[in-house]
C-alpha cells in the first residue's frame, strides 16, 4: 500500500506544476488585458485572406 | 442623411462630399486615410465596423520634441541599440476596427516589428527599429491615420509604472490550498475506521499543515498587518478578530495534529482566508479607461516650442520654461504658462480650466493664463512665470492634493467591528471560566472554539461585495466611482455644493437670440447654407439651433479663420462673424459671445449665445433640496443670478466671483461646521474643491477624454439620475446592515457548537462557508434588485 505515497506525491507535484503554471501566467501579464485577445482572435482569418488576395493579384501583374 | 455621412469618419460630409471610389469623405483627411489603407491592403478595417475612423488633425512641427533625447528616453519602456518599445495612449480606440488597424502597423511601416493594443487601457504597445524609424515617425504615421497619441507631461514622470498583482497570487496561493486541503480532510468528515485509512491519517494531515503554511504566511499576511497597525492605534478594526481567527485556528490544529488529538481546522482556515481574498479582490474594481488621479499634467504638454533670440525655433520641455522666455503656441496647443501675448491674435479655449466652452479673444499686450488651448493660429507669447508658479498650477502645491480622503474615515464594517470584538472576547473569557469549574480539560477546547468560530468571515465579506456589485452596477450606468468608501461616503453626504459653468450648463447645446433688423427669408436660407459648410464650432452651433431650410448651392463661399464666412447667393452678400469682420458700426464689448451678420455690406443684426442648463437641472434640485443643503459655488460674474433664482428652489445658496482657492477654503469652512460635502465640478479649477469635498464628482461628456482629480465620474448624460444614485448608495448601507443581521444569526449558531464543548471540525466547515456563501448570495441579488431600480 505505499504505492499511496507514490501517487500522493505525483499527484501533489501535478498541482503544484499547475500553480506555478498559473503564477507565470499571472506574471507574464496575461490576465492584465481580459478584452482585446478575445477580439484579436477573430482577426486572424481576415488578415489572412487578405494578403493571399494580394499575392494573387501581384501574380496576375 | 445616410448616404450622406463620411466613409471613414461618419460625419455629415455637408455641402460638397468628397467623392473617391464611389465613396463619399467628408474631408480630404479622412480621403487620405482611405488612401493609405487601400493602397496598402487595409480595407478590411472598413468591414469591421461601419465608418470607424477620426478625421487626422493638422499636426506640422507639433511633435518636433520628440526628436529629443531625454523624451525619447522617459517615453520608451524599452531601448537597445536598434529597438525600442514604446506605449502610447491613444483616445480615439474605440471598436475592433481600431484594434485592427492598430495592430497592423507594421504593413504601413515596415519598421515596425510589432504592435499590441490593450482596449480597456486605450494603449498601444509600438515594437519598432529605432535604427531605420523613429518614435516621431511612429507618432506621425499614427496622426495621419487618425489616431493621435496623446503625450501629456504625466508620461515624464521618471518609472515604469508597476502593476501590483499579489492580490492574485495571494488569491491562487490560498484557492490550490483550500481545494487540496478539502479533499485530503475528506475522510475526516466521515470518521470511516477503515485500516489503511488510518494508518495514513498523520501522513494526510501533515500534508494539510504543509499547505496551509503559506496560506497563514503568505496569503493572510495583509490581515496580520492590518490588525497590528489597528491595535497599535487603539482601534478594534475588523482585521483584529480575523486575525485573532486565522491565527487560533492554526495554532490549535497544528497542536491537535501534533499530539495527535483531532484532524484540525486546516479545511475550514483555508476556505476562510480564500473567501475573505475573493471579497478583496471583488472590491477592487478598476475602470483601467480611466483616471481618477489626474491633475493639470495629464493635460499639459510635455515640450513646447520656444524661440531662442536669434528666431532660431527650438523645442524644449514644459519645465525648463523660465521667465523671459518666447514661446511659439500652435493652433490647438495648449498654454503652460501664465505670459503676455506678444505676436498673433489669440482665441483661448479655457474649457479645461473653467467648463466654459466658448473662446476668449485676446490681443498681443494682453495676459494670457495657464491651461488655456489656443484655438486661432499660431501666437507668440512670453512668459512671465514658470510652469509651477503659473497661476491655474498653483493650486496643487496645496495640501489638500497631499492628503488621502480616506485616513480619518471609519468605514461600517470597522465600526461595528469594536462592538464586535469585545463581545466575542467576553463570551470566551466567560465561558472559559464557567468551563473550568465544570471540566479543566475541556477549558482550552472551548476558548479557541469560540475564537474560531467567531471569526466575522461573513461580516467582512458583507461590505466588499455590497459595494463591489454596486461600483459595477454604477459603472454600467455610466457612473464611474473610484472605490467602496467613495460609496460610503456618499450615503452620509448632507451638502450638496455645484459649480455652475460646464457643471449645470451644457457645452454642447447652447441657446443663441437673435437682435437686430429681421433678415428676408432668402437671407436666412444663404445664411444657414453658408453656416453648414463651416467647421467652426459657434458656426456649428448656430446651424444646430436654426431652423431647417432648402439646401441649395452658395455661388461663392469663402471662409476667413478667426474672422468669419463670406457667401454669396443670387444677389445676396452675406458676411457673417466678428464684429469688426462685417463691419459692426457699434463696437462694443459684449460679455456674451457674439456672432453678427451683414447682408450686402449692410449691418443686420447679431446672435448672442447663452449657456443652456442641462435637462432636469430643475428636477434634480427639487428632489435634492428635502434631504441637503444646496449650494451652487461658481467663479463667473452674477450674470446668469435671475436665471438661476427662476430655475432653482429658493432656499440654494448662489455664490459667484469664487477663484480655485476660495471654493476650496468655503468647503473647508463647511466641513469644519459638521458638514459632509459632496461636490460636483467639472474643469481644472474645481480640482481643489473636488479633493476637499467628502465626495468630489466630475462631471465629464466625454470620460474618456477629461475630468481632473476626483472620487468619481459622471457621464453628462446621466446628470440628472445624480439624486438616484445617492438614494442607492444610502440602500446599499441598509442592505449591509442587514447582512450583519444575518451573520450574527450564524455567528449565534456556531457560538452555542463552541461554548457547549461539541465544535467539531465539520461543524466548522459546513457553517463557514455556508455563512460566507449564502451573504454573498445575499448581497449580490440586493443589489442587483437595487439596480434595476435606477435603470
Amino acid at each position: 500500500m505505499s504505492v499511496i505515497y507514490i501517487l500522493l506525491s505525483v499527484s501533489v507535484v501535478i498541482g503544484v506544476a499547475f500553480f506555478v503554471i498559473f503564477i507565470m501566467a499571472v506574471k507574464s501579464g496575461q490576465y492584465d488585458d481580459d478584452y482585446t485577445p478575445s477580439v484579436r482572435m477573430l482577426f486572424e482569418d481576415e488578415l489572412v485572406k487578405k494578403q493571399t488576395n494580394t499575392t494573387k493579384q501581384t501574380k496576375t501583374d | 442623411m445616410e448616404s450622406n455621412s463620411c466613409f471613414h469618419c461618419g460625419d455629415d460630409c455637408g455641402k460638397h462630399p468628397i467623392k473617391y471610389q464611389d465613396k463619399t469623405f467628408c474631408c480630404n483627411g479622412c480621403k487620405t486615410v482611405f488612401e493609405i489603407f487601400n493602397e496598402n491592403d487595409l480595407t478590411c478595417y472598413y468591414d469591421l465596423q461601419n465608418s470607424p475612423g477620426a478625421i487626422p488633425k493638422e499636426i506640422e512641427g507639433k511633435y518636433d520634441f520628440l526628436t529629443q533625447e531625454n523624451i525619447i528616453e522617459k517615453l520608451t519602456e524599452f531601448r537597445s541599440d536598434s529597438i525600442e518599445i514604446a506605449t502610447l495612449y491613444i483616445p480615439h480606440i474605440h471598436c475592433s476596427s481600431c484594434i485592427w488597424i492598430l495592430e497592423n502597423l507594421n504593413k504601413l511601416n515596415p519598421n515596425i516589428s510589432d504592435s499590441q493594443v490593450n482596449f480597456g487601457k486605450k494603449t498601444v504597445r509600438v515594437t519598432y527599429n529605432s535604427d531605420k524609424t523613429s518614435l516621431k515617425e511612429v507618432v506621425m504615421l499614427l496622426s495621419s491615420i487618425g489616431y493621435e497619441p496623446y503625450i501629456s507631461l504625466d508620461d515624464f514622470k521618471s518609472g515604469k509604472k508597476h502593476i501590483n498583482r499579489t492580490l492574485i497570487y495571494k488569491l491562487g496561493v490560498a484557492g490550490f490550498g483550500f481545494g487540496n486541503i478539502m479533499f485530503l480532510s475528506f475522510p475526516e468528515y466521515f470518521e470511516i475506521n477503515e485500516f489503511w485509512l488510518e494508518q495514513y491519517k498523520p501522513f494526510f494531515r501533515w500534508l494539510m499543515f504543509a499547505m496551509s503554511v503559506p496560506i497563514v504566511f503568505y496569503s493572510a499576511q495583509d490581515y496580520f498587518i492590518s490588525a497590528y497597525k489597528g491595535l497599535k492605534a487603539k482601534v478594534l478594526n475588523i482585521d483584529v478578530p480575523i486575525a485573532l481567527g486565522v491565527a487560533v485556528l492554526f495554532i490549535r490544529s497544528t497542536v491537535e495534529i501534533m499530539f495527535d488529538l483531532g484532524s484540525g481546522f486546516f479545511d475550514s482556515l483555508a476556505g476562510l482566508v480564500f473567501f475573505l481574498l475573493t471579497g478583496r479582490f471583488f472590491q477592487q474594481k478598476t475602470y483601467d479607461f480611466l483616471s481618477f488621479e489626474r491633475d493639470y499634467k495629464s493635460y499639459f504638454p510635455i515640450a513646447i516650442t520656444k524661440i531662442n533670440r536669434d528666431g532660431e525655433e527650438q523645442s524644449i520641455q514644459v519645465y525648463d520654461i523660465e521667465k523671459g522666455d518666447r514661446i511659439l503656441i500652435r493652433n490647438e496647443e495648449l498654454i503652460p504658462v501664465d505670459g503676455i501675448l506678444i505676436n498673433g491674435r489669440a482665441k483661448i479655449d479655457y474649457s479645461f480650466v473653467t467648463g466654459e466652452s466658448q473662446t476668449v479673444s485676446k490681443e498681443s499686450g494682453d495676459k494670457i493664463f495657464a491651461g488655456g488651448k489656443q484655438t486661432n493660429g499660431v501666437i507668440e507669447m512670453e512668459a512671465l512665470k514658470s510652469v509651477e508658479q503659473s497661476y491655474l498650477t498653483q493650486l496643487w502645491s496645496n495640501d489638500v492634493f497631499s492628503k488621502n480622503k480616506e485616513d480619518g474615515f471609519t468605514n461600517i464594517t470597522n465600526a461595528i467591528s469594536k462592538h464586535f470584538t469585545i463581545a466575542v472576547l467576553s463570551i470566551a473569557f466567560i465561558s472559559t471560566s464557567i468551563w473550568l469549574f465544570l471540566d479543566p480539560s475541556k477549558a482550552m477546547n472551548v476558548f479557541t472554539a469560540v475564537l474560531i468560530i467567531a471569526c466575522p468571515c461573513a461580516i467582512a465579506l458583507s461590505a466588499p461585495y455590497t459595494f463591489g456589485n454596486l461600483l459595477r452596477i454604477f459603472g454600467k450606468l455610466k457612473f464611474y466611482v473610484k472605490n467602496a468608501t467613495v460609496i460610503e461616503q456618499l450615503a452620509q453626504i448632507n451638502t450638496v455644493i455645484f459649480d455652475k459653468t460646464g457643471t449645470i450648463t451644457s457645452n454642447k447645446d447652447s441657446n443663441a437670440e437673435y437682435d437686430g433688423d429681421l433678415l428676408s427669408d432668402s437671407e436666412n436660407t444663404v445664411l444657414k447654407n453658408s453656416l453648414r459648410g463651416s467647421n467652426h464650432p459657434l458656426s456649428r452651433t448656430l446651424y444646430n439651433i436654426l431652423e431647417a431650410n432648402n439646401i441649395i448651392t452658395l455661388d461663392r463661399f469663402e471662409e476667413h479663420v478667426g474672422k468669419g464666412i463670406e457667401a454669396k447667393h443670387d444677389n445676396i452678400a452675406l458676411k457673417i462673424g466678428s464684429a469688426s469682420f462685417v463691419g459692426n458700426p457699434e463696437n462694443n464689448a459684449a460679455l456674451n459671445t457674439t456672432v453678427h451678420v451683414s447682408s450686402n455690406n449692410v449691418y443686420k443684426g447679431k446672435f448672442t449665445f447663452y449657456n443652456s442648463y442641462r435637462k432636469g437641472v430643475s428636477k434634480l434640485f427639487n428632489q435634492l433640496k428635502k434631504e441637503f443643503d444646496l449650494v451652487i459655488l461658481s467663479g463667473d460674474n452674477e450674470g446668469e443670478l435671475e436665471n438661476l433664482k427662476k430655475l432653482l428652489p429658493t432656499k440654494t445658496k448662489l455664490i459667484f466671483n469664487q477663484k480655485p482657492e476660495d471654493k476650496l477654503e468655503f468647503i473647508k469652512y463647511h466641513q469644519s461646521e459638521g458638514a459632509k460635502v459632496l461636490m460636483i465640478g467639472d474643469g481644472l479649477n474645481d480640482a481643489g474643491a473636488l479633493a476637499q469635498s467628502n465626495v468630489g464628482i466630475a462631471i465629464s461628456e466625454d470620460v474618456n477624454v477629461f475630468s481632473p482629480a476626483c472620487d468619481a465620474i459622471l457621464d453628462a448624460s446621466k446628470f440628472k439620475q445624480l439624486y438616484s444614485y445617492i438614494q442607492t448608495s444610502k440602500s446599499a448601507i441598509k442592505i449591509i446592515k442587514w447582512s450583519f443581521v444575518l451573520s450574527f444569526f450564524y455567528n449565534i449558531i456556531g457560538l452555542y457548537f463552541a461554548t457547549t464543548g461539541q465544535l467539531e471540525p465539520v461543524v466548522a466547515a459546513i457553517l463557514m462557508p455556508l455563512s460566507s456563501i449564502s451573504i454573498v448570495v445575499f448581497t449580490t441579488v440586493a443589489t442587483n434588485l437595487l439596480g434595476k431600480r435606477i435603470e
